[in-house]
């Protein structure tokens, strides 16, 4: 099987996958994507468990590029990665539509 | 990366004084010393006052660092985390340590590191602020199993993991830090015993009758204190503590012991390198050692005789020492400190400022007490000024008495106002009066210089200041004064108007934005941003507004699920691990051998790795996966539980007149009733009830949100605002009546009454203290504001709209409502040429 930490893309179907302003969990190659489609359009892609205790964030409440966990309501730049503290930071992954389609990017996402 | 031509500077002790020195020396000059710090423990430094609310579980250790390991990295210095330093060799001018095994207790006076693995730091400074070690009273069999000391996060872990396995715990020690440790022992449920040598709890803040009355306090919440107890065995059998022997040939019955019975400055290192150690280490006015280029600071010294044993003097001790070893003030002095402190014991306020006791006849002695609710207020006034004071229970004017203490200001004329605050609302001391120096944050240790300075660079509203020198940011005792030298300082607060705004997204007051919303028939979340607040959408005021939307437009709100919160999107409670849970409605607590059987063979079906009875009476499936939540709903054939959203969520009963020899009201058909009318109803916060077939209450309903209570004569009595969780409080009694239908309407007319005029998130206890039971009589009751029967058209309306949000497992709101993870197609992985 392909290695994720290898540059390259992938794609995971119709956009619409995403529901309308939510978050919704890929599992790639044993990882777990959070990948989120705001209402303006706006898609980003960030690890999926919560550098806090784990809480699934493609289950959290996302607006302006910010998603807040949904176990302990800790805030996450899904842009950047950055989390309210240096040692909370998400993986972000490099994501776009197109065609109607995500691709995500496996490059070594920054990590803030 | 150590710069040559930086001074060295090495801190021995990471905690509260250590960091700080550190902190105020790189405020004033950022690049002058190449910085290293030994720590005992192997942590960063964080805020040893909050190991109490890490004990009693109300903070997670994670959210007590003051400076995470981030800090030090970030700032260039070199810590050595669990690392002991064990000697100053001053002839080669470096610093000795030895790193401790990883459980070695960090303030132990015997061990002395692993010599294998020194490390050695040269130095041009040292500064020593290794603070102080619990005091153990001479006793037999201390140490071992069962026996613990109060003073690291490492040690609340040890307290709290052995308590686990105890039915009784003994605290050794009737002072602040022993009353803490009592209530943290209690939030683990274990039954506790102080035992305190001197007469009187608190012997340091409080006088023999505040004493007493704190004593009341907590024998109220369950803790047994017994004082002139002196321990002189712990007895053990088979290896486990079975009691404890007294002086006075008592015994008292124990599992564990806390001992939390003073503390004593650790000084080793010093006597080790040839300094003066008096009681502590001695230094001067600028925190000087015997050896002028070695400083000390915090617990561990002692200063013109005195030793501190609280935080406050700290934060001056390190202003000047970093004065003097910067060079930005080399004639900086520490005068001493005079000591006043506001404390919360087991949620007890107090504050207590210099003397307990009159030193002579002449001094003015002026008490208030209110025993019954335990208020005791007491000021010692010497020559007009402010000598001593006792506030408990009740401490709205100890930031002003502090303030008067601090500065040896006159105090007023009246009296009175020292105690109860003045009644025209005048400030009763000049704030713009006090000296630059002024403390006026003691959590924070922000000077009144700081503070004004901020508002001078354009903070002019409490947050913002807050925001810029953390002042009021922690026990927030001190937002009053902040506020009032705002006003002198920039004429006017200009109150934050985001703290009264409903969600920190949209700039509006609850009362602006609704008449917004109506004006302009804004039905969903996305259109308020759109025309509120410029387009700009704001996660965290999503889920308020969905509410305030709901409430407004009850059948015509656009039901945009993102702006719910993940319970209500999948009418079910997340858990720790992601999964949720599904409580089904088991209506009044009265179930069916079927419906026993459906629940069963779905848990087993399902493979739900919990099944438990609720503390509401009811089963609850634990541990189930979103993806298999529709299928479980509808092999269960019953309604959801609503044990998950801010709604109606349960009406529990007794047994009543259907089986109890006791029961004078049918609780069960009314419970019945008013859960089958109510279920989904949604409101500002979840609304628990319960009713009982008599006065003794087995159902609860006294503490319950709403509750009925049958007494003699057929009658029922309506409860409100009753609470038995994170607070308890009794419910008022709203009205009596006659019959089932009378009861549901009353409860109905007050849950329409919440719903409307509830902040978002305010539990009933909280809504009925601010409306007032009286009011809530005239108002559901004598119908005074005639809107009576609006209200019961209104709940009648939202008892209509019902609907079983587990309907939705036949028809998914939006696709992938409750889809898990989906595994992407891997092999589609292309080459990047980019
Ligand atoms: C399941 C249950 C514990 C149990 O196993 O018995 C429970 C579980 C939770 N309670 Fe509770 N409470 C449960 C009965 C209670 C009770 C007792 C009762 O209902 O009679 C109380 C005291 C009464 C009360 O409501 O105040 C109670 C007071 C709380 C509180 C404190 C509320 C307060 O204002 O003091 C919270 C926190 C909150 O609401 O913010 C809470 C919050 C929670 C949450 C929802 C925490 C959360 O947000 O995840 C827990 C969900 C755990 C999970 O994994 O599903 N739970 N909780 C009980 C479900 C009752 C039911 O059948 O619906
Ligand atoms: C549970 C609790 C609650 C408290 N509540 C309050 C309160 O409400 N208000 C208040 O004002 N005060 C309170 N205090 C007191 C306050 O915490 C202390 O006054 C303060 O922490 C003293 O700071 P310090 O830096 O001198 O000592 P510490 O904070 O103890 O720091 C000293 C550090 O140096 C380390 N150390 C010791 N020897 C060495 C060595 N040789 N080498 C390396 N490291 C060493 C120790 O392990 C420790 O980490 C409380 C204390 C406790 C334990
Ligand atoms: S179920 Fe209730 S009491 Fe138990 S851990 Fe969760 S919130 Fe706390
Ligand atoms: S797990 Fe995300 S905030 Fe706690």
């Amino acid at each position: 099987m392909a290695d994720v930490k290898a540059a390259g893309t992938v794609t995971l179907g119709s956009v619409e996958k995403v529901p309308l302003g939510q978050g919704f969990c890929f599992l790639v190659a044993g990882e777990e994507i959070a990948v989120f489609r705001q209402r303006d359009g706006a898609v980003f892609a960030t690890q999926n468990r919560c550098p806090h205790r784990q809480g699934p964030l493609s289950e959290g409440v996302l607006g302006a590029g910010k998603v807040i966990c949904p176990l302990h309501a800790h805030v996450f730049d899904c842009r950047s990665g950055a989390g309210p503290k240096p040692e909370e930071c998400l993986k972000v992954y490099p994501v776009s539509v197109v065609d109607g389609q995500i691709i995500l990017g496996l490059g070594t996402g920054p990590r803030c | 990366m150590i710069k040559p031509n930086r001074k060295k500077l090495v801190v021995v002790g990471n905690g509260m004084a250590g960091a700080r020195v550190v902190e105020e020396i790189f405020k004033r000059a950022p690049g002058l010393f190449d910085v290293t710090m030994f720590g005992a423990e192997p942590y960063g430094n964080y805020n040893r006052i909050l190991l109490s609310n890490v004990l009693n579980r109300t903070q997670e250790p994670t959210e007590i660092f003051i400076n995470p390991l981030a800090w030090y990295r970030d700032n260039g210095v070199t810590l050595h985390a669990g690392v002991k330093a064990v000697r100053i060799d001053r002839e080669r001018r470096v610093v000795v340590g030895r790193p401790l095994k990883r459980d070695a207790v960090p303030y132990a006076a015997t061990d002395a590191g692993q010599e294998e693995k020194t490390v050695e730091e040269p130095y041009d400074h040292v500064i020593i602020a290794t603070g102080s070690r619990p005091f153990v009273p001479p006793m037999e069999g201390f140490g071992g199993p069962g026996t613990f000391l109060f003073r690291t996060i490492d040690d609340c872990e040890r307290i709290a993991d052995f308590a686990k396995s105890c039915r009784k715990a003994a605290v050794i020690g009737g002072g602040l830090l022993g009353l803490e440790a009592a209530r943290g022992l209690l939030t683990h449920g274990v039954e506790v015993t102080v035992l305190e040598a001197a007469p009187q709890l608190m012997i340091a803040q409080l006088d023999p009758e505040s004493g007493q009355m704190l004593k009341g306090t907590m024998e109220g919440m369950g803790v047994k204190v017994f004082c002139e107890k002196i321990t002189t065995h712990i007895v053990r059998e088979e290896g486990r503590i079975t009691h404890l022997l007294m002086k006075d040939g008592s015994r008292i019955d124990t599992d564990m012991v806390v001992v939390s019975a003073g503390i004593r400055p650790i000084t080793e290192i010093a006597a080790a390198s040839a300094l003066t150690v008096n009681k502590a280490i001695v230094v001067d006015d600028q925190m000087r050692t015997s050896d002028p280029s070695v400083f000390a600071l915090g617990e561990c010294v002692e200063h013109r005789g005195k030793i501190y044993g609280l935080v406050d003097p700290i934060w001056e001790q390190a202003g000047v020492l970093a004065d003097v070893v910067t060079g930005k003030n080399p004639q900086a002095a520490y005068l001493g400190s005079k000591l006043g402190t506001k404390l919360k014991v087991m949620g007890v306020e107090l504050a207590s400022m210099g003397e307990t006791k009159p030193a002579s006849p002449d001094d003015e002695i002026v008490v208030y007490r209110e025993p019954r609710k335990g208020v005791y207020k007491k000021l010692i006034i010497r020559n007009e000024t402010l000598a001593g004071a006792i506030l408990l229970g009740e401490i709205e004017t100890a930031g002003t008495l502090l303030q008067i203490f601090l500065g040896g200001t006159k105090v007023p004329e009246r009296r009175a106002d020292l105690l109860f605050g003045s009644p025209s609302g005048v400030s009763l001391l000049k704030v713009s009066d006090l000296p630059d120096n002024a403390q006026i944050c003691n959590c924070n240790g922000v000077s009144k210089k700081q503070v004004v300075e901020s508002i001078q660079a354009g903070c002019t509203s409490v947050a913002k200041v807050g925001a810029c020198t953390k002042a009021g940011t922690g026990c927030q005792s001190c937002k009053g004064l902040v506020a009032q030298l705002i006003e002198s300082y920039a004429g006017g607060v200009a109150s934050d108007p985001s703290e009264h705004w409903y969600v920190p997204g949209v700039a509006l007051e609850k009362s602006q934005l609704v008449a917004e919303l109506r004006n302009r028939g804004i039905k969903s979340v996305s259109e308020v941003f759109r025309q509120l607040a410029d387009g700009k959408e704001h996660a965290g005021s999503k889920i308020g507004l969905a509410s305030l939307l709901k409430a407004l437009w009850p059948d015509e709100y656009e039901d945009e699920r993102d702006a719910r919160f993940i319970n209500d999107r999948v009418h079910a409670n997340i858990q720790k691990d992601g999964t949720f849970s599904v409580v089904p409605r088991i209506y009044g607590g009265v179930t069916s051998p079927a419906e026993l059987r459906r629940i069963a063979e779905v848990a087993e079906k399902y493979n739900v790795p919990m099944v438990k009875i609720t503390g509401g009476q009811r089963l609850d499936l634990l541990g189930v996966k979103k993806e298999d939540l529709p299928g479980i709903w509808k092999d269960l054939g019953i309604p959801s539980g609503h044990a998950y959203t801010k709604a109606f969520r349960t009406c529990k009963s007794c047994v009543g007149t259907d089986f109890c020899r006791y029961g004078v009201g049918d609780s069960i058909a009314l419970a019945q009733k008013i859960e089958r009318r109510f279920q989904g109803v949604e409101s500002p916060h979840k609304m628990k009830l319960a009713t009982a077939g008599c006065p003794r209450n087995c159902s609860e309903a006294y503490v319950k949100d709403l509750g009925a209570v049958a007494i003699e004569g057929g009658k029922w009595e309506i409860y409100l605002g009753g609470a038995a969780g994170g607070s308890v409080r009794k419910g008022d009694l709203l009205v009596t009546v006659d019959t089932h239908d009378e009861v549901l309407k009353y409860m109905g007319r007050f849950m329409q009454y919440y719903r409307e005029h509830g902040k978002y998130l305010e539990r009933s206890y909280h809504f009925l203290e601010r409306i007032g039971i009286e009011t809530l009589k005239k108002i559901l009751v004598e119908d005074s504001l005639g809107i009576c029967a609006r209200l019961d058209a209104d709940i009648q309306k939202a008892v209509d709209a019902y609907k079983d949000p587990w309907k939705e497992a036949e028809l998914p709101k939006y696709p992938r409502q409750f889809s898990g993870p989906e595994l992407a197609n891997v092999l589609e992985v292309a080459e990047n040429n980019g």
